[in-house]
């Protein structure tokens, strides 16, 4: 993170300072070094092509006629000539934007719903977990034989429990409860889901601030919650964007829970991409439009808050 | 953990006055007994003694939530400072006991009947019957073994993550390019890379990499015919989604070695590949092992693209237990048996994860 800091080639020097050679023992380890860039920037950049190249296809294809896919042309305006087709499709291409849709309406409704689960669910499970993660780090509490650590370990033990164990109970419940289809149903069971990761990112995250913080509003006058929503939140407030963050990339991909509960009104768009997929036949550049759509959101919130996702995944790694 | 008492020492003088405790008494009891009241009048007409009329069990769902508020106010009115401080914890706890907690206790109900949804006689209690299916069901051990295998690739995975996390530590320009770059697959939902990767790259005809697989002189490219080369294929896919997790794990470890540690080895004269393993590995198993163990854990629940671009085949050889169980229940309905067979994957994760958790405990544990 800091200034990058290698140590700078030998042929700085001025020239006319040729009397003093370089010694043999300095050219190799200036061959050394440079070996060691290439090789170092080599595999970066295999691995950055690795990592960006499917990336790159699907939003390319979803510029694509059907030659062009048959072809298998990868560079626009090169080899092919962006056309809107799978945009037009999706009823999203300049040309269609202004008139009624069917597809669009589809897709904007699910979009709405995914945005809907996902920001609620992160939302409620970030208030849950913080007051959680906060009550854990300065209290000890005792709830029968269990104590802070056993209730820590409850709530992290919950990551381990697979969803297909729940699946099938929560839908029979759910199906008593008139939730089956619905947005709250989701969100509940999405707040469960990543409850456990929250907690941990913000236990880390109130272990990191001084208990003495507390300890003066408390003498100034100030109650247990008096202190902790106004002296303590906003300095906790980098780990809970991180665990917002990470909730989101987490809920809105999830897929499992949504194919098994949702039918018609509540499915989100990863349900959407799932059910096109089913259907073979190559309308290629419709699937690229409608995956690209369903990805951007969040290639966006990784390019632009990469620094908290980052946080949020480092949390409790090290210690 | 804080072994005794709090960290945070707080003295109050509000002990509770005595209206107050039994009004929160009263509350709490109260809504104890409108729940009981809601709930047996709507099991009596689930059991045929009378018709309220009811559709849904959602007055005995509103009844216990209105008994869930009550109960975390009632501990403000009965304890004050105490029941303040239990105010943080409490909400979170019921909110995972009443969703984890009740459908587990209801799911092995479930997993001991006899259950399928689209037959008309509803749920029959048949005893050990889904069991002993379970044992002669060849498909399911099929998938757990599969599971093993899936879980054996993490090797790769984390030498993969430790190379690209060694990387991004080493001295280059443009980190934060890479570093964004590296992590963008994590984004990406397992369904749209189902797509992406596993039927439009991967497609034998036209797909990037099967005119790769052609160039470099491979016949027939054909990345799900085979079962090993389809179980490879789903084990890159997932892989490729996974790695940056580790990678950034691997790397907040790195980041956090002194680096006097590294030049006094250097110093010493290790060279760089016995300074590797020799100063900077031993010094990473902690937060190795956490990464892999945390990385199981999300493995084991493997299914989205399994389901999404092979449905198990050819044969089973790429069944997850998860994507099996959810084809049980999609396409034959059978809820008992389906959940059932997720119950037996549950007590089997909980004994390795139990005994994987333990040795880890034993590997990390600083040595003097």
């Amino acid at each position: 993170m800091s200034a990058d800091t290698a140590a700078p080639p030998a042929e700085t020097r001025p020239a006319e300072a040729a009397i003093f050679r370089d010694a043999e023992a300095d050219l190799r380890y200036r061959a050394r070094w440079w070996t060691s860039r290439v090789a170092i920037y080599g595999a970066l950049l295999i691995w950055t092509v690795v990592a960006l190249f499917p990336i790159y296809w699907t939003v390319t294809t979803s510029f694509k006629q059907a030659p062009d896919v048959m072809q298998g042309n990868l560079v626009p305006w090169v080899d092919f000539e962006p056309a809107w087709l799978g945009w037009r499709s999706l009823g999203l291409s300049p040309d269609t934007i202004g008139q009624p849709s069917t597809p669009r309406a589809e897709f904007l409704k699910r979009f709405a719903n995914s945005a809907i689960v996902s920001l609620a669910a992160s939302g409620l499970a970030v208030v849950l977990g913080s007051l959680a993660a906060y009550g854990l780090s300065r209290f000890a509490y005792r709830f029968g034989p269990l104590r802070n650590g056993d209730i820590s370990f409850f709530f992290l033990s919950q990551l381990i429990l697979p969803p297909v164990v729940l699946a099938l109970p929560f839908l029979v419940l759910y199906k008593a409860l008139a939730l089956l289809d619905t947005r709250v149903g989701l969100i509940l069971l999405y707040t469960l889901t990543v409850l456990p990761i929250v907690i941990w990112i913000m236990r880390d995250q109130f272990a990191g601030i001084p208990h003495e913080l507390e300890e003066a509003a408390l003498v100034d006058g100030l109650g247990t919650w008096g202190a902790f929503l106004t002296i303590i939140l906003p300095l906790a407030v980098p780990g809970m964007v991180a665990a917002f963050i990470l909730s989101l990339v987490l809920t809105w991909n999830e897929y499992f829970f949504a194919a098994l509960l949702t039918s018609t009104h509540a499915n989100t768009l990863p349900v959407m991409v799932a059910s096109q997929t089913g259907s073979q036949g190559i309308n290629w550049w419709a699937m690229a439009a409608l995956s690209t759509a369903a990805i951007l959101p969040l290639i966006v919130v990784g390019i632009l808050l990469e620094r908290f996702i980052i946080r949020g995944m480092a949390a409790g790694a090290v210690k | 953990m804080n072994a005794g008492g709090d960290l945070l020492h707080v003295v109050t003088s509000d002990e509770p006055a005595r209206g107050r405790a039994a009004l929160g008494r009263a509350l709490i009891w109260g809504s104890a007994a409108l729940l009981a009241a809601v709930a047996l009048a709507q099991a009596g007409q689930h059991w045929g003694w009378w018709d309220l009329g009811l559709t849904t069990w959602r007055p005995t769902l509103y009844a216990y939530l209105t008994w869930a508020v009550a109960l975390c106010w009632g501990q403000v009115l009965i304890r004050g400072e105490a029941g303040r401080r239990a105010l943080f914890v409490l909400p979170a706890v019921l909110f995972v006991v009443s969703l984890t907690v009740f459908p587990l206790l209801f799911g092995v109900l479930i997993a001991l009947s006899d259950w399928n949804l689209s037959s008309p006689t509803g749920r029959r209690f048949n005893g050990l019957d889904n069991i002993r299916r379970m044992w002669t069901d060849p498909f399911y051990w099929n998938a757990l073994r599969n599971m093993v295998w899936y879980s054996l690739a993490i090797v790769v995975e984390y030498a993969i993550a430790f190379g690209l996390a060694l990387l991004l530590h080493a001295e280059i320009r443009a980190r934060r390019f890479f570093r964004v770059a590296f992590l963008l697959p994590l984004m990406l939902s397992p369904v749209a890379v189902s797509w992406m990767i596993g039927k439009s790259m991967l497609e034998p005809r036209f797909g990037p990499l099967a005119r790769l697989g052609r160039a470099l002189g491979w016949e027939q490219p054909s990345f799900f015919g085979d079962p090993l080369i389809a179980r490879l294929t789903i084990m890159a896919m997932d892989a490729w989604t996974f790695i940056p997790f580790m990678m950034i794990m691997l790397l907040a470890g790195l980041q956090a070695i002194p680096r006097e540690v590294q030049e006094a080895a250097r110093v010493d004269g290790a060279s760089g590949w016995r300074g590797f393993w020799e100063v900077t590995f031993p010094l990473m198993l902690p937060v190795s092992v956490t990464a892999i163990l945390i990385r199981l854990i999300f493995k084991l629940k493997l299914a989205d693209i399994v389901i999404n671009v092979t449905a198990g085949g050819p044969g089973g050889a790429t069944d997850t237990v998860t994507s099996f169980i959810f084809r049980e229940y999609r396409d034959r309905s059978n809820v008992g048996y389906g959940t059932l067979l997720a119950m037996v994957y549950l007590v089997l994760i909980v004994i390795v994860m139990t005994v994987l958790m333990k040795l880890a405990e034993r590997a990390t544990r600083p040595r003097t």
